[in-house]
């Protein structure tokens, strides 16, 4: 059914600090593995080796440059998969029912076998989350590794998705946002998790905590090393030939 | 928006077919017997050839009876349920007039109530998409509507009333673009809140995800074109409105008729490229395009 339910018992979803993310693309990798080896159809490649490859992803990662208007531009690297949103719709356009958000964990689903391929929800996603596969024909999206986070043939330590458990720097974080106690809820307060595209109305479940300010070095002379002045420069006037060059310059 | 010539051809071809059967049901023309039996010839072909070429574009078409099941939420599906109740019950109506001489008026009623709603369930899968800030208004239905009942009319024959319908949809057609070109701006939806990072500085796509192109770029941020736009809007409004407006005007003959007829219908394919060509999605955002 593709009308949303009106709540779900839990809201499971990522936490993506835009802080600590290097733009690895281990995430990206280790998806498209578990994701092509496992649930649904496999994430196809078209022309991978060749002038024009092509390829489904479920997660990829931007980097923007941001500039404030005093300072150094920054470098923020921003991974990018399906937020899982508690007003999705991608869910409430599909004809087939083949979408659907569940009720038990909120996470969104397409049951490939009912999918009639017409891309009605990739358009009905801000957030490019959704691709369709190009030889599959059949709308494919992150799962939150759902064979993963419930799978008990998996050592408890794998139970979460792969992006997470392969990221190496600690930037991904799995969990459920219906418990204000779980470490994800915490996170978002602590580190002011915010909504991607808030304005489009589709209240996403995933959260991205945005970069820390930037360390400043203070101009008042406390904070200036004690050996400072012993650092001053040495020659402040040119002698030599370089001297002479800029003393003649100066004077034509 | 990718400009799939498969949704180009469904939606003016069904749009003009859907707009004959309005007429047809309404009872103009009047006709009965073969007559009659041309007239819904032409409608079927329109509209079932439109719809036919939408499943084209689909990638599991043998699944096209699913489409049925989420009236409840999907315009898409309640689109399918009114294109198949306007044609059957058309065509029993369309059976009265041809071989038993027959107006089953009511039926005529409900077959043209059906052709309009299926038309404007096809265009509010257009408008719902908040991620297209450019069909996202009340305009849209207008515009599929006015170019139904335009070209409905046109093919019905009826002169005065499809010169009237004609004007209507040019108007109707320069306010949708004249609207759609502040859209995406005046959405509120712009780099800084793709990203979040607006409140830092201002925001550059610095490196994308993937060196090759993808289904998002295809799909979503098609931009060849988009510069000879002007020139195509003028060219699309002369062929749908002015050209045929001029030739039912000049004097009534089955080969002007024809002429307004292939001009009209030029007009809107042109008009309707550019309706998928200018769109811009949200998605190009990410990728610093628009
Ligand atoms: S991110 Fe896109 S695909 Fe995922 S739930 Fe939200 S709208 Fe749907
Ligand atoms: S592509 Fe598949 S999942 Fe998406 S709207 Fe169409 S039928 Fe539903
Ligand atoms: S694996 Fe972690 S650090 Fe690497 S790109 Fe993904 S989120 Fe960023």
């Amino acid at each position: 059914m593709t009308t949303l339910p009106q709540s779900t018992n839990r809201k499971l979803g990522l936490v993506i600090d835009l802080d600590t993310c290097v733009g690895c693309h281990a995430c990206v990798i280790s998806c498209k593995g578990w994701n092509t080896e496992n649930y649904g159809a496999p994430l196809s490649d078209t022309d991978a080796y060749g002038s024009d490859p092509s390829g489904t992803f479920l997660n990829r990662v931007h980097s923007y440059e941001v500039q404030p208007t005093q300072g150094e531009a920054q470098l923020i690297h921003f991974p990018k998969s399906c937020l899982h949103c508690e007003d999705a719709p991608c869910v409430t356009v599909c004809p087939t029912g083949a979408s659907y958000k569940r009720v038990e964990d909120g996470i969104v689903l397409v049951n490939e076998s009912d999918c009639i391929g017409c891309g009605l929800c990739a358009w009905a996603c801000p957030y490019g989350a959704r691709e369709m596969d190009a030889v599959e024909k059949v709308m494919k999206k992150c799962t939150l590794c759902v064979d993963r986070i419930y799978n008990e043939n998996l050592p408890e330590v794998d139970r979460e998705p792969a992006c997470v458990r392969t990221c190496p720097a600690g930037a991904r974080h799995f969990g459920d946002f219906a418990d204000p106690d779980s470490h994800v809820s915490k996170l978002t307060a602590e580190r002011g998790g915010m909504d991607l595209m808030p304005e489009q109305g589709t209240k996403p479940v995933n959260k991205y905590l945005p970069p820390r300010p930037k360390d400043t070095l203070s101009e008042s002379a406390g904070d200036i090393d004690i050996l400072a002045p012993y650092l001053e420069p040495v020659a402040q006037e040119a002698k030599g030939f370089l001297g002479w060059l800029d003393k003649t310059l100066e004077k034509l | 928006m990718h400009p799939a010539p498969s949704v180009i051809f469904f939606t003016v071809f069904s749009g003009i077919g859907f707009g004959l059967l309005t007429f047809l049901g309404l009872g103009y023309p009047g006709v009965m017997g073969w007559t009659a039996f041309a007239f819904f010839a032409i409608a079927y072909v329109c509209a079932v050839g439109g719809l036919m070429s939408s499943t084209f574009h689909l990638g599991h078409p043998e699944r096209a009876l699913k489409a049925f099941t989420q009236w409840r939420s999907s315009w898409l599906s309640r689109e399918g349920w009114c294109a198949v109740i306007a044609l059957l019950v058309m065509a029993v109506y369309g059976m009265g007039l041809v071989f038993f001489g027959e107006r089953w008026t009511i039926l005529g009623l409900i077959g043209s109530v059906f052709s309009v709603l299926t038309v404007f369930t096809t265009s509010m899968i257009y408008t719902q998409l908040k991620t297209i800030p450019r069909w996202n208004s009340t305009a849209t239905p207008a515009m599929f509507l006015s170019y139904a009942f335009a070209g409905g009319a046109l093919l019905a024959g009826q002169i005065t009333l499809a010169m009237a319908l004609l004007a209507i949809a040019a108007v109707v057609q320069v306010f949708l673009w004249a609207q759609g070109d502040g859209a995406l701006a005046g959405s509120g939806t712009s780099m800084a809140t793709a990203t979040g990072l607006g409140n830092i500085g201002s925001v550059r796509a610095f490196e994308p995800p993937h060196t090759g192109t993808n289904y998002l770029l295809k799909e979503f941020a098609y931009v060849v074109g988009r510069k000879h736009s002007q020139k195509l809007r003028i060219i699309s409004i002369v062929l749908m409105a002015v050209l045929p407006i001029a030739l039912l005007a000049a004097s009534f003959s089955h080969m002007l008729a024809l002429l307004a007829v292939i001009s009209h219908v030029a007009g809107a394919l042109v008009s309707r490229w550019l309706f998928f060509a200018e769109a811009e999605h949200v998605v190009g955002l990410y990728y610093g395009k628009r």
